[in-house]
């Protein structure tokens, strides 16, 4: 089943895009163009082969529980201008409602 | 002067060590041929010239001194711009980046640091590293040095035309899908991705992180393993990255390969592998076995479906990896009246190339709601049978010989409104980043048109000293390597 433009859309809106009629459009077109080429890997039988996230064998690493210095506060706000001198933090549109 | 840029890194390094010439005339070198050159390729987004002649005068202090200076003292070298560099301009050549100026290191560019080596600047790349020509740049596309009207390859673009036109011996790309061995191939140069977890990727802006691997680029395998030993190596700041302990690679370059097992897989010579390629490509074979190897035919009956399941993997992981790009904390903001989620959907609409969106909505549909089990899960277990053709092709030979790529470097613009056939210029490559194997891409010939045919090695996990002493065995024997655009 292709997807539709509403469906697409909707995906955008997932993704935190606002995506234009035209790249609705576009988009639409290569999204289903990449799906047919995925529906190949379905006739694959695959009920018995377990997943691979990682392909090299990973351990997992413990340290020392120790502090350790982070980024000073004025570093990290030097690299954005929307920020609240005086309160020290970003700047950001209202969150909650009134 | 002039003729310093023309050398390998390990005759500059040498050169310097030995007091020939100093860092500083080197630097100066190949800061005024990238000023004069790289008005016609655009590969570098920042030249970092000061910073190289301080880098470059402070090691010709420490030799003065009698100090050991580092493994790649005074070598000049280019970083491809998804690599954090403190204080210098980082924007994966993206919009959404403009401006960005990393407050930290990566790992990478931490221990190039400490090996004296000179960085002369950032380069370009298809956006946030997705792209097969460096067209997908949110700047400017880059050139290919050996025809102006082709593209270079890609993502590691920028990092391949830097060495191939002379603007810096040595180059570290990363790779995804082939984003070091396809450029590598296209510019005529040695380039390498390590095995998954060889490097650490701190500080590598995240595309697909299961697939993700820096590596160097440069004329010969000798460079690239004077390079691999400086960077290799576990990292606490990554959890993937390996506790292996790190050989020295240049000392495996022992020019012997007899009784090497080579495996030619059936899958890699298909239709659509342009017939000089393929020649090349047996021809460099024949090299090998004229020297003592063994040629054995294998099969990766899977190969077919890699494309495919990559273009789920990779978009997938990308698509969460870039949500973090909001606006808010660092990089480019839209203008927005409107709620947080206004904000966010603006900023990231007006910040991203469409290449990207594209991969972002792909991997943002193949993992919501209802699609995982379809789309990820079967993707990651085709990625199994991916890597159980490779572990039993090791069990029948050591190292397997394909093209790097299916043609040598195509025109720009040709492939830009073909996402798809772009797409496939990567289908040589991108089975080693499933399978999170070595892959080695050198030059083994050039077309009727002069441009340079990549042949790509590849071995079970964390053989490197093999690939790259078979390569080397290779370019002691042939001077395809020595040629210059």
């Amino acid at each position: 089943m292709p997807l539709t433009p509403d469906e697409v859309r909707k995906v955008g809106t997932l993704a935190r895009l606002a995506l234009s009629d035209d790249e609705v459009d576009r988009l639409t077109h290569q999204l289903n163009d990449l799906l047919d080429q995925f529906a190949r890997l379905q006739q694959l039988p695959t009920e018995s082969v377990p997943p691979t996230s990682h392909a090299v064998p990973i351990q997992a690493f413990l340290r020392e529980d120790r502090i350790t210095p982070s980024l000073p506060r004025e570093e990290v706000l030097a690299l954005t201008s929307h920020v609240d001198d005086y309160l020290g933090g970003f700047v950001v549109p209202q969150v909650i409602e009134e | 002067m002039s003729e310093l840029i023309h050398l390998t890194a390990t005759a500059i390094a040498a050169k310097i060590k030995n007091k020939e010439v100093s860092a500083r005339e080197v630097t100066d070198a190949f800061l005024a041929h990238i000023e004069a050159t790289d008005p016609v390729l655009s590969a570098f987004l920042t030249v970092t010239a000061e910073q190289a002649q301080q880098t470059a005068d402070a090691v010709d202090r420490k030799i003065a001194d009698g100090e050991d200076a580092g493994a790649l003292a005074g070598v000049p070298l280019a970083l491809k711009d998804n690599l954090s560099t403190r204080g210098i301009a980082t924007t994966c050549a993206s919009q959404i980046l403009k401006g960005y100026i990393p407050p930290f290191d990566a790992t990478v560019v931490t221990k190039l640091k400490e090996a004296g080596a000179v960085l002369v600047g950032k380069v370009n790349l298809d956006e946030f590293a997705m792209g097969s020509s460096t067209e997908n740049s949110g700047f400017f596309p880059t050139k290919n040095p050996w025809d102006t009207t082709r593209v270079p390859g890609g993502s590691s673009g920028g990092s391949a035309v830097a060495v191939a036109s002379g603007m810096a011996p040595l180059a570290l790309g990363s790779d995804t899908g082939g984003s070091i061995r396809q450029p590598a191939a296209f510019c005529g140069l040695t380039g390498l991705k390590p095995t998954y977890g060889r490097v650490s990727r701190y500080g590598l802006v995240a595309f697909g992180s299961s697939l993700d691997q820096i590596g160097p680029l440069g004329w010969t395998a000798e460079d690239v393993a004077l390079l691999l030993n400086v960077i290799a190596g576990h990292d606490p700041m990554d959890s993937t990255s390996v506790p292996h302990a790190v050989p020295d690679y240049t000392q495996a370059l022992t020019g012997e390969v007899k009784g090497l097992k080579i495996g030619v897989p059936q899958e890699y010579f298909i239709e659509g592998i342009a017939p000089e390629v393929r020649a090349f490509v047996m021809s460099a074979i024949g090299v090998l076995r004229g020297l003592g190897a063994d040629v054995v035919e294998v099969s990766l009956p899977y190969t077919e479906y890699a494309l495919a399941a990559y273009y789920i993997v990779a978009p997938a992981e990308a698509s969460s990896n870039l949500a973090r790009y909001d606006g808010v904390r660092y990089g480019f903001r839209a203008q927005s009246d409107g709620k947080h989620d206004a904000l966010f959907e603006k900023t990231r609409e007006m910040g991203f190339g469409a290449e990207v969106k594209q991969r972002i909505m792909i991997g943002t549909y193949a993992l919501s709601a209802g699609y995982y089990d379809a789309f990820y899960l079967k993707a990651q277990k085709v990625r199994t049978l991916i890597r159980q053709d490779f572990d039993k092709a090791f069990t029948e030979c050591d190292v397997l010989i394909t093209p790097t790529t299916p043609t040598t470097a195509f025109r720009l613009g040709e492939k830009t409104n073909d996402p798809l056939e772009m797409k496939l210029s990567d289908i040589c490559t991108i089975p080693a980043n499933m399978a999170g194997l070595p892959g080695l891409s050198l030059c083994c010939g050039f077309d009727t048109r002069g441009l340079p045919v990549g042949m790509q090695l590849m071995g079970p996990a964390f053989s490197e000293e093999l690939l790259l002493r078979v390569a080397d065995t290779y370019q002691r024997h042939t001077d395809w390597h020595t040629r210059r655009p």
